[in-house]
């Protein structure tokens, strides 16, 4: 048997799931607690049945977890870091940490630099590396006592060289720092790159701390299963693989919701609605997979281009808070507090719960405490909430094919069997949905360049580009017999010679286990 | 004398904003810019706007903006002062002191480029431009299509390489050249006209666009803040006519000969359902047709914004599912006479179509 | 000092051409400018670089672009006087001698007719003793002699000035505009003063292209085997005797690469024998082996009449014979090689000098 554990730790709930090959065979939602690991080893409980029941059988864990987001978002636990920019002269009217807020920027100690270096559009250098100047940086560097350090190139996605040449070099003054080199962690963008590297260098003792948390927690269990976490984009690194790049881990919540809702549904196009207390998250599914934002995304007030699923969040769940004069509901909510303040448990708010209850839509608290509003009333906010959805599902359509909507999530009960005229699907386990995308997530890789389709025929440029993609996700622990290309994009560059096409492609396996 | 007013930090964000707006779909994201230019205040730099009319017959003047791709700046951004070299370069060359500097054209990135020149050079920027829109080569500007000599012109690089085109055999000549050259010097340089006397572009530029795209910027944000329809500010503001309210149903593109050719379709909403709108999109929006039907077209402005932000929707962001609003403004009357048609008309652009200029006035039409 | 005639036109050119190693483009073009220039200008002095006083500015003139684009679409002989005219101004100071940056080929003539045209003297040098591609290849930049501000100039109005931060980026602009000018540019550019110019340039090139040139033609007038007679005037190599097989070209960016398979004959018979070239002839291979390469003169004659043969005009049955002419001294320091030698080319193998490779061999 192979089961698998997947775990979500979210703002309000953590929750676990177990799953024997595609099936769910157990799940516990608990309370996210302060230390966040105690939460954990309560939800593997709940699930496995303490130490020495099922644990044994378990042939790996897939975690999700926001402790990095919250780390970024809270300006805690970041260890103070140098950013090392190659590309002078160019560039310089920005430097790094520009558009940074200033908390934010104190919190990882503002210590940047610019050196010669990096790379034209075409690859061609804009100013050869010295060596003697990478070196001075270097010692600063350990003079100032820092130990994690970013770097970043101009168009270091064409040539990863041009970044990793410098590492080599302060590692000959600086053996012992963790170094961070952007184009391993983003695309091309050179201020949301080097953001995301900032963040991710300054995450990184959080990340070994975190994960050795993590490791603890499973062998206090006796479970010997590898260690996976969730990334962004929906899909797995292993526990050594976060240590280095913790930031990866940023806001793969959505994404576990979503591809845990394709799963439950056994649906690869259709949009995905997750219904809270507070916000409902919509996003759209493409071949299984959420479909990725193309602009810039901010995490704690910092532009990146990570690989995020495209989520359109609006202020409206189970509680928001309904006013009358002038009408509308959210995006103000009662939150967590929902089953002490809602009217039909008994409290004085009245929510979108409380409506749905009094319409007759769902059964839940007492409808005796909401027979008292006006009929009309009740009508214009079911009306409102069906609108506001329906509108929020066309903005993420994908194409006018109609697609079915599934909704997960606890406050479901507001979604009518149709939004914006596309049959609703409410599948089975809609609870865990996101713990469940944890468990069954798989490992990608991912090719991003430019061709100058002049030298190279469109068809090799897109053949070199799988290749390229499929050896990424084997080389992050994809099973190669079952890698498939899940997304290629190519998008003609404007202005530029050579007939320039920018081709992006993912590819995905199964999680080669032991 | 220190001459005109000064731009604040705040004036940035809305100047951005505004100068998107009249990008009609393209002239590059004006983010980098603002930054840059935020950075130069923080530092202590001072940007100075000279009102339109107090521009002196006297007043030399030289046009800077960046030429290249649009898609390196977000990787390759400037050192800084490639616009100011480009513009020292041209004053050496021509031997007389440069008094003030201009946009050549509004819409998007390049109504920043001159702000930051001038912070450099110590020089105002006058309030006017030579497009009152985004327009994607240089000769489609009003000072070239008036006559007024591009050349000498000159391109500077980061790295300090200079190119000065100090004569070409025609305006698409020096379009060619100096493209060329940015390419080589990686697809971003600065760039800038031959000096400009304050006479000659009393003639020939469009004047208070800054001032324009300020107001936009800012009506946007206020509406936004206060909770009121960002579009009907603009449209209020600028005169500009609501051609249409819907949702993008398809958007297709390609590239011929180093522009973006698309067509993105519109299915109509609230007053306008069940009726369709077909913009036809290179960098810019240039031609719009409800159902079948030409109801605007280049030069004339044709904007999509976000239904609910107001938001200005760039060429290479549309797609499926957005729901806009279009508006149409009419063009500057400098961009309408039958001289700038050959440049800026439809066909200019490959259209096979006479130009059916939007009534109804409008902003340019009152200024 | 001396005068340049028009008598002395012809001799220059063929001498010219063979200096050019195959490139260089056919100076028949140049040739022709410049016989109209000294018709209506007169004789053009010929000074030593010794001559040439410490502060006296010196601007160098050439055609840029492809020589076939050239001998297709004419010059309309005033881009390069404005090319000229336009460096001058820019530098705001009087030019007192006009010079050539490439002997081998049409750029040996074309600064005579701007300086017939400018009444100015020609220095007797040039800046690479030979022809190779790319403007950067001058003996001047090892001596980190500037190529800017240089001007470029086509026949329909276009101009323009470069300052560069090295002579790579120089080439790399000029070379697209050249591209965009239609494939074919004049340019004046390395403004120096005599005290840059002395230890730089390539000294008396104009006098030996002449020397070449008339030692070819008297052997021909005189019955004389002609590359015998070319090889007694200057020091070379006689490489090979052979019959063309084979010619391959490809056209690789700006530039065209290719490869010529000869048939020995006479002493060369039963060997193999492979010329590879980029504009120029760059590496002559005996049996797979290096025989002769860049920056060494590898040069293709006419077998029966020494008239050297351009790399665009090598065909399958022509007769050769293949001299190799040893390079200015300051091509084969370290520095030098770095800018010019086989590795700069693309090729794996060191240079080796072609005096060395063939020391008695040949007629000569």
């Amino acid at each position: 048997m192979r089961l698998r554990v997947g775990i979500d730790v979210g703002g309000t709930n953590t929750d676990a799931v177990l799953m024997s090959d595609r099936e769910l065979v157990a799940s516990f939602k608990t309370p996210t607690t302060e230390d966040v690991t105690s939460g954990v080893v309560t939800a593997l409980g709940g699930v496995l049945g303490g130490a020495g029941g099922l644990g044994s059988g378990v042939a790996a864990v897939m975690i999700g977890t926001t402790h990095f987001t919250n780390a970024v978002v809270q300006r805690r636990d970041l260890a103070p870091t140098a950013i090392l920019r190659l590309g002078l002269p160019a560039t310089q009217s920005l430097p790094p940490m520009v558009d940074w807020p200033d908390d934010l920027r104190e919190a990882s100690g503002n210590h940047s630099y610019l050196a010669k270096g990096g790379l034209e559009f075409d690859g061609r250098p804009i100013s050869p590396i010295d060596p003697a100047e990478l070196r001075a940086i270097a010692r600063d560097i350990a003079a100032r006592g820092l130990e994690n350090v970013a770097v970043s190139a101009v168009f270091s996605p064409i040539k990863p060289e041009a970044e990793l040449d410098a590492i080599e070099i302060l590692r000959e003054v600086l053996p012992e720092a963790r170094y961070t080199a952007s184009c391993q962690i983003g695309r091309t963008g050179l201020l949301e790159r080097e953001n995301a590297a900032i963040l991710n260098a300054s995450l990184r003792v959080l990340g070994g701390r975190i994960v050795g948390a993590f490791r603890q927690a499973l062998a206090d269990f006796g479970l010997q299963a590898p260690l996976y976490f969730t990334q962004n984009d929906g899909t797995l690194m292993s526990a050594e693989y976060v240590e280095r790049f913790p930031v990866l881990t940023i806001a793969s919540g959505p994404t576990n919701s979503m591809r845990g809702a394709a799963f439950l549904s056994g649906l690869k196009e259709a949009i995905v609605v997750d219904i809270g207390g507070t916000t409902s998250d919509i996003g759209a599914l493409h071949y299984g997979f959420p479909r990725e934002a193309s602009v810039a995304v901010e995490v704690g007030g910092v532009r990146t281009n990570f690989r995020m699923p495209d989520i359109l969040s609006i202020g409206l769940g189970g509680g928001s808070v309904v006013s009358e004069q002038p009408f509308g509901i959210g995006p103000r909510s009662v939150g967590f507090r929902l089953s002490q303040e809602a009217l039909v448990f008994g409290g004085r708010t009245l929510t979108a719960t409380d409506l749905v209850v009094a319409g007759g839509l769902a059964a839940v608290g007492e409808r005796e405490r909401v027979r008292h509003l006006p009929a009309d009333l009740v009508e214009k906010g079911l009306g409102w909430i069906q609108e506001h959805l329906s509108a929020s599902v066309e903005k993420v359509l994908l194409s006018p094919e109609p697609i079915p909507v599934i909704v997960v999530g606890g406050g479901s009960i507001l979604a009518k069997d149709a939004i914006a005229g596309l049959p609703v699907i409410r599948p089975a386990h809609y609870q865990v949905a996101n713990a469940v995308g944890a468990a069954i997530a798989q490992v990608s890789g991912e090719t991003d360049r430019v061709y100058a389709l002049s030298d190279l025929p469109r068809e090799r440029a897109l053949e070199e580009a799988r290749f390229l993609a499929t050896q990424a996700a084997v080389d992050a622990g994809a099973d190669p017999a079952t890698v498939e290309i899940v997304d290629v994009e190519d998008v003609p560059l404007a202005y530029l010679p050579g007939n320039a096409t920018r081709i992006r492609v993912k590819a995905v396996g199964e999680v080669q286990l032991a | 004398m220190l001459r005109g007013w000064e731009l604040s930090a705040g004036d940035l964000e809305a100047l951005a904003l505004g100068a998107a707006i009249l990008g009609t779909g393209g002239g590059g994201n004006p983010y980098i810019g603002r930054l840059r230019a935020t950075q130069l205040l923080k530092a202590g730099f001072r940007i100075r706007v000279l009102p339109f009319d107090q521009l002196e017959d006297a007043d030399l003047v030289v046009a800077v903006g960046g030429i290249g791709a649009p898609v390196v700046g977000i990787e390759k951004f400037e050192k800084g002062d490639e616009c100011y070299q480009a513009m020292r370069a041209v004053e050496r060359f021509s031997g007389k002191p440069v008094t003030a500097l201009i946009s050549s054209e509004i819409g998007g990135s390049n109504a920043i480029e001159p702000l930051i020149a001038a912070a450099y050079a110590g020089l105002p920027v006058v309030d006017a431009d030579g497009m009152g829109r985004a327009f994607p080569e240089v000769q489609m500007c009003t000072y070239l299509i008036y006559g007024l000599p591009g050349a000498p012109a000159a391109l500077a690089d980061e790295k300090g390489n200079i190119a000065i085109l100090s004569s070409v055999a025609d305006e698409y000549w020096l379009e060619k050249l100096a493209r060329t050259a940015a390419v080589d010097m990686g697809a971003t340089a600065g760039f800038a006209l031959a000096p400009m006397r304050g006479s000659d572009l009393k003639r020939t530029a469009v004047p208070h666009t800054l001032s324009l795209a300020l107001k936009l910027g800012r009506l946007v944000l206020q509406a936004r803040s206060r909770h009121l329809d960002p579009v009907s500010q603009v449209a209020g503001e600028t005169g500009a006519q609501l051609l249409f309210e819907g949702k993008i149903q398809d958007v297709s593109r390609r590239v011929v000969k180093g522009f973006a050719r698309g067509r993105v379709e519109i299915d109509g909403l609230r007053d306008f359902q069940r009726s369709r709108l077909t913009v036809d999109i290179q960098n810019e929006n240039l031609v719009a047709r409800r159902d079948g039907e030409v109801i605007a077209s280049v030069p004339d402005l044709i904007m999509i914004l976000d239904l609910e932000t107001g938001e200005p929707i760039t060429t290479e962001l549309l797609r499926f599912g957005f729901r806009v609003a279009v508006l149409g403004l009419a063009a500057p009357e400098q961009l309408r006479t039958a001289r700038a048609l050959e440049v800026v008309g439809p066909r200019a652009f490959g259209y096979d179509l006479p130009y059916r200029p939007l009534g109804g006035g409008g902003w340019y039409a009152e200024h | 000092m001396r005068n340049i005639e028009l008598a002395d036109l012809e001799d220059i050119a063929l001498g010219a051409a063979v200096l050019g190693a195959g490139g260089g483009g056919d100076p028949y073009v140049g040739k022709l400018m410049a016989q109209a220039a000294l018709r209506a200008g007169g004789p053009v002095a010929l000074i030593g670089a010794d001559e040439v006083g410490d502060e006296d500015l010196v601007v160098p003139v050439a055609m840029m672009g492809a020589p076939t684009v050239m001998v297709e679409k004419l010059p309309s002989g005033f881009e390069v006087m404005q090319a000229f005219g336009a460096l001058q101004a820019y530098l705001g100071r009087s030019v007192r001698a006009v010079m050539s940056m490439e002997i081998g080929g049409l750029n040996s003539t074309i600064p005579i007719a701007v300086a017939a045209h400018e009444g100015l003297p020609l220095v007797d040098a040039d800046g690479m003793g030979r022809a190779f591609p790319e403007l950067q290849m001058v003996t001047p930049t090892l001596h980190g002699v500037k190529a800017t501000p240089m001007a470029i100039c086509d026949e329909k109005g276009n101009a323009a000035l470069l300052e560069t931060i090295d002579n790579h980026w120089t080439e790399r602009l000029a070379r697209s505009m050249t591209v965009d000018m239609g494939g074919a540019a004049m340019i004046a550019l390395y403004p120096m003063l005599g005290k840059q110019l002395r230890p730089s340039v390539v000294r008396g090139s104009i006098s030996l292209a002449q020397q070449v040139g008339r030692a070819i033609r008297s052997a021909r007038v005189e019955r004389r085997d002609p590359v015998a007679g070319l090889l007694g005037a200057c020091p070379g190599a006689l490489l090979f005797e052979g019959k063309i097989q084979d010619v391959s070209r490809q056209t690789d960016g700006a530039f065209v690469r290719g490869r010529v398979r000869l048939e020995g004959i006479h002493a060369s018979r039963g060997r193999d024998f492979q010329i590879e070239f980029q504009n120029e002839n760059l590496v002559a291979l005996c049996g797979g082996e290096p025989v002769a390469c860049v920056p060494d003169l590898i040069s293709t004659l006419d077998l029966e009449t020494a008239e050297p043969i351009t790399t665009e005009r090598l065909r399958y049955g022509l007769r050769v014979a293949v001299v190799g002419l040893p390079a200015d001294p300051q091509w084969t320091s370290p520095a030098g090689l770095e800018l010019v030698g086989p590795e700069r080319f693309g090729y794996r193998f060191p240079y080796r000098p072609v005096r060395e490779l063939l020391p008695a061999s040949g007629r000569a």
